[in-house]
């Protein structure tokens, strides 16, 4: 459904992103981890159309949408939430989310409907006439997520939506993610939290300054030794094959 | 946010009407002052207030409407009702023009503000030193009275029509408030990146705003020049509307319906009020203005309607929509 290739992005010498490709098949929880610094928020603007890569390309359903504005990727099915959470902070949690659903239809009444009806799906239905900035960093959370399903979109981008949140709230999305996607919507993640990642995704990509240097189930990228080295530095993976063949 | 339902509006609009049938002389003219200032206050709060991009440039409307009425009448001998609409066009076609220009590269904030400054006073010069535009003498339009020629001897009715604008303002902000295109401006002044992860067009939003903006406020330039009859560039493309214009949106409430409205009632209420009380000391009203800014900045601001709210003055939550 999505198809990277050999994407780059150099910021003034810096080569954040390096001839990263992925792809990301229809219906399938698709994830991206690396270590931090490692170009995977960069490689999300780029594909969500944020900013215009230096090389490579984006297609999206068989299409080039490399050269596309944000907001025609969006209007296609493409919807993102940020990692750093970015709400409306003069509107509700209703409005907020309805702001997402005026994409598909002009009506006030109808858009404040339906964002009423996603909010209660990402368990803010009691929060509606709260203000944006009142809600908790996990609400906060839940609110991203809702204005971009508030978009209907077939292709999800997840930036970190579980970072900063405890155990108890983590275990309370995990179904969430799972949900979204059984309805239909195609989801690629950026996550740290295996426990997270190795729940949910079928696929995982391994993103290492700037390069993509695995990819596959998350059980086997998490025992490849270029993965172990890119988190643990240089000749963890052999010191950790040693301790484990003493154990 | 307060949202008046349109039953209120109606009813102030109303009760305007009435207020204007039992004034004469002096309070007369400040009325229709004031709701000329309410209508560009109204323009900038569509721009300023819904959308978050401070102009300090509106004089560039107000003017483009003036010089539109007044140009076209003494010049082209073109009908006052005729030359109001072309007015009107021409506002939103220069909103366009600067928005292009400067919605194309981006900017916004402190940048925006200064570029339609400039703007602004790029036009005061021009029609300043141009034979077209009547120059550094300005323009005198004909006393005709009638209702064919937009003037009238009993000026109650030249009231009147300058309140309907400014019940289109009203209207106009109400239905930001309720839909789709109100939501995006909203949108995109809170968070520009957000609104176009969301599929907000943000460039065409802005044009849309700036256009509406600025045939509001070039609404108010043309009933300026067909009011006193005289314009020149000071007037018409001074800064001091520019600065009246955010003024009464800010004092009185920016983004909300009724804020320019009341903003520029109580900014001209209380200079009148200081001038009449100081024997006309030049520049006491100009201080007034500034000590309310100040104060409703202090103590209010999200501007006099959130404050009269906050006072419980309004009637208790009846707005909320679900």
């Amino acid at each position: 459904m999505l198809e990277v290739k050999a994407l780059t992005k150099r910021f003034s010498g810096l080569v954040a992103v390096d001839q990263a490709s992925l792809s990301v098949a229809k219906g399938s929880i698709t994830g991206l981890i690396g270590p931090n610094g490692a170009g995977k928020t960069t490689l999300f603007a780029m594909v969500a159309g944020f900013l215009q890569p230096d090389g490579g390309s984006v297609s999206y359903d068989g299409r080039d949408i490399t050269a596309l504005a944000p907001h025609v990727r969006a209007r296609q099915g493409i919807a993102r939430t940020f990692q750093i959470v970015q709400p409306f902070e003069g509107l509700n949690v209703q409005e907020n989310i309805a702001v997402g659903a005026y994409l598909h239809t002009p009506d006030a009444g109808e858009a404040m409907r339906q964002a009423a009806e996603i909010a209660r799906r990402v368990g803010l239905g009691a929060d509606l006439a709260k203000a944006s900035s009142d809600l908790t960093v996990a609400g906060r959370k839940r609110l991203e997520v809702a204005r971009a399903l508030a978009t209907r979109p077939r292709l999800l981008l997840l930036d970190e939506v579980l970072a900063g949140l405890n155990p108890s709230e983590i275990r309370d999305v995990l179904p969430l993610v799972r949900e979204i996607r059984d309805q239909g919507v195609t989801i690629l993640m950026i996550e740290h939290i295996m426990q997270a990642v190795m729940n949910l995704c079928d696929k995982v990509y391994v993103l290492s300054q700037g390069r993509m240097i695995a990819e596959g189930e998350p059980r086997a990228v998490c025992e490849d030794p270029q993965v172990i080295e890119a988190y643990l530095g240089h000749g963890a993976a052999e010191r950790l094959r040693a301790e484990q063949a003493h154990a | 946010m307060t949202r008046p339902r349109l039953a209120t509006l109606a009813i102030i609009v109303v009760a305007l009407g009435v207020i204007a049938f039992a004034l004469s002389g002096a309070l007369l003219n400040l009325m229709i002052f004031m709701m000329i200032i309410a209508l560009a206050a109204q323009g900038w709060n569509i721009l300023g207030g819904y959308a978050g991009l401070s102009s300090f440039g509106h004089a560039a409307f107000f003017g483009a409407g003036a010089y539109a009425m007044a140009v076209l009448q003494t010049r082209f001998g073109v009908n006052a009702w005729v030359a109001l609409v072309i007015g009107i066009a021409l506002g939103a076609l220069v909103g366009a023009f600067i928005g292009f220009l400067s919605f194309r590269s981006g900017l916004k904030g402190s940048y925006f503000a200064l570029i339609t400054l400039a703007f602004a006073e790029v036009a005061r010069i021009v029609a300043n030193s141009t034979n077209f535009t009547g120059g550094a003498a300005g323009i005198l339009l004909k006393l005709q009275n009638g209702l064919p020629y937009l003037q009238f001897a009993d000026r109650r009715y030249f009231l009147l029509i300058a309140l309907g604008f400014v019940a289109i303002g009203l209207v106009v902000s109400w239905w930001l408030e309720h839909s789709r295109f109100g939501a995006y401006l909203v949108a995109l002044r809170e968070n520009e990146q957000a609104a176009q992860a969301l599929g907000v067009d943000v460039f065409a939003v802005k044009m849309k705003a700036i256009a509406i903006s600025g045939a509001l406020t070039a609404a108010a330039g043309c009933l300026y020049a067909q009011n006193y009859l005289f314009i020149d560039a000071n007037v018409a493309f001074g800064s001091w509307i520019s600065i009246e214009a955010l003024f009464a949106a800010i004092v009185g409430g920016s983004g909300t319906v009724l804020g320019p409205l009341i903003g520029a009632i109580v900014l001209l209420g209380l200079g009148e009020l200081t001038k009449g009380l100081s024997h006309g000391i030049p520049g006491m009203d100009l201080m007034v203005f500034g000590v309310i800014l100040v104060l409703s900045v202090a103590f209010s601001p999200n501007g006099l309607v959130m404050l009269m709210k906050s006072l419980g003055l309004r009637a208790p939550a009846k707005e909320r929509e679900a």
